[in-house]
């Protein structure tokens, strides 16, 4: 019985490794053909659209709300201490920091990883079981050149711009709700985000969406290439890479939480 | 020349081929029958190198497909058509494009050369009519339509059909049909059957072929193999097989014939009241 346990323990264990192996190996024939990017230059820029610009606005969406709840959060928290009087200095930049270096970055990236990430599954795991990755090896075509870098590559150039705007929706969704519904001024709170938030923390957040849109097309183009089984495996498949891609965020988020 | 030569390959704790052995010679038809699971794709993928031997040995013109690296192997694969089962297709692709994709990523901008590649295989399979039989301008029109249709827009037959053509691209020395006619009806099946044997005299191809249909062999093959449970019960001509006492080859041409004869003599269906 403890046995069976051990051993089963010890297979998901080697299991995790291997997977984790694999998805290295990956990346390394991803950054193999880096070079090739500029030959390839259209696949890029049609994936840059896909994860970019298609993806905006509900980046603009959710990057709007996030302001606005992280303002309310914050100003509710102070006005039930009867600290908002004394807290109204600081507020605008505290939302800031809280914005650019955590809020926008993850929730971003966890959007894409649901809309991007799952859809890299789907189409790549649906031209695996469809013997189409067969077809281009068989045309002497690289998949991990022609389907994995330009993806890579996109969300790895792409996540940064979405966040800078994300980043912007954001300040200006909670300037609206602090101004609304807490009778701030604007002067009060774009001279707090001013004084109080730092340019490394825009640039800490920015160099967490490019690890974080790495990872996202790294794992959907990684789950899509091992898809089999049919339409059943192409859906299980753009379920496992929204579910590791989010794992895999939350990690690297905290791994950069501890090292930054 | 393709000789394999004892080759084995399971799945897991399935063994799918148990010491495979034979040799296709160049210029002619050879088809692989057999029931389904036996084997067959998985040869077809271990001599183009998509799949590894566990162990024997694999070779074409003098050289071992399963030691070559990943150059190597896509050198060679320039020389080899493949018919996928599903056409494969890229459904994102104009019939044009998928045609000379291959030749495009390896650098091909020559426009003419690329349009002059699109409408040979197209003509050679079929799907345009021979450019003398219209004029100029029709047979411009006609490749136009054709040529800028998605997958999603061609049935089943045409599909096989630009797959055939897009396996034909840069003049294959070899080219591998997996299951040709699986899915379509006798007529287009027969035309498929037609293509292959035109394809394999007119253009000095080596054609491997799987197949269920024992109409197909018939047909097609110059030689025929049959797979069983992973190893080779069969290798002969087709006349050889037919007149075969084996009870496995036997059954097998019974069975897929009682099918053929049981579709031509479903019941009529009754007049609309």
């Amino acid at each position: 019985m403890i046995g069976n346990i051990f051993a089963a323990v010890g297979r998901g264990v080697m299991g995790f490794f291997a997977e984790l192996g694999r998805i290295v190996l990956l990346l390394i024939a991803v950054f193999r053909y880096v070079p090739s990017a500029f030959r390839s230059r259209r696949l890029v820029l049609e994936q840059m659209s896909v994860i970019g610009v298609s993806s905006l606005p509900l980046v603009l969406l959710v990057g709007s709300f996030t302001g606005a709840i992280a303002a309310l959060q914050a100003t509710n928290l102070f006005a039930k201490f009867n600290l908002l009087a004394l807290a109204r200095p600081f507020v605008g930049g505290s939302i800031a920091t809280v914005v650019f270096t955590e809020l926008s970055p993850v929730l971003t990236a966890l959007v894409i990883a649901g809309r991007v990430g799952g859809s890299i599954a789907a189409q790549i795991g649906t031209m695996k079981v469809s013997e189409q990755i067969d077809a281009l090896e068989m045309m002497a075509i690289h998949p991990d050149r022609y389907l994995a870098m330009p993806r890579v590559l996109a969300a790895m150039t792409m996540m940064p711009i979405l966040i800078i705007f994300s980043n912007l929706v954001a300040i200006l969704g909670a300037f609206f709700l602090v101004i609304l519904k807490f009778n701030f001024t604007s002067v009060d709170y774009f001279i707090s985000v001013r004084n109080f938030f730092s340019v490394t923390e825009i640039l800490t957040g920015l160099l967490k969406s490019l690890t974080f849109g790495m990872a996202t097309a790294l794992i959907g183009c990684y789950v899509g290439f091992r898809t089999d089984g049919g339409a059943e495996g192409v859906g299980q498949s753009t379920v496992r890479s929204f579910t590791l891609s989010s794992a895999a965020i939350l990690v690297l988020d905290a791994i950069f939480g501890y090292v930054l | 020349m393709i000789v394999i030569d004892n080759v084995y390959k399971s799945f897991g704790p399935k063994h799918v081929l148990r010491g495979v052995s034979m040799e296709i010679p160049d210029g002619k038809s050879t088809v692989i029958i057999g029931r389904s699971g036996t084997g067959k794709s998985v040869l077809l993928k271990l001599i183009v190198g998509l799949l590894q031997p566990d162990s024997g040995t694999i070779t074409i013109d003098g050289r071992r497909v399963d030691l070559m690296d990943e150059k190597e192997l896509y050198e060679m694969r320039r020389h080899v058509g493949y018919v996928f089962q599903g056409a494969a297709l890229f459904d994102s692709m104009t019939v044009a494009e998928n045609l000379v994709l291959g030749l495009y990523e390896h650098g091909e901008r020559d426009t003419s050369l690329l349009n002059n590649e699109i409408r040979t295989n197209l003509v050679n399979v079929g799907l345009l009519p021979d450019p003398k039989s219209l004029s100029e301008d029709g047979f411009a029109k006609a490749y136009d339509i054709l040529a800028n249709k998605k997958p999603s827009e061609l049935s089943g037959g045409m599909r096989k059909r630009v797959g055939v053509a897009r396996a034909l691209v840069g003049t294959p020395k070899y080219v591998f049909y997996d299951e040709p006619t699986t899915g379509l009806d006798p007529i287009t099946s027969e035309q498929i059957d037609n293509l292959v044997c035109d394809l394999t005299h007119k253009l000095d191809v080596t054609s491997i072929v799987i197949t269920h249909d024992i109409f197909s062999v018939y047909k097609v093959a110059h030689a025929v193999v049959m797979l069983e449970e992973g190893v080779i019960h069969f290798n002969g001509s087709p006349r050889q097989l037919q007149q075969s006492p084996d009870p496995v080859v036997q059954e097998f041409i019974e069975r897929y014939a009682m099918t053929r004869t049981a579709d031509a003599l479903a019941p009529p269906v009754p007049p609309d009241k």
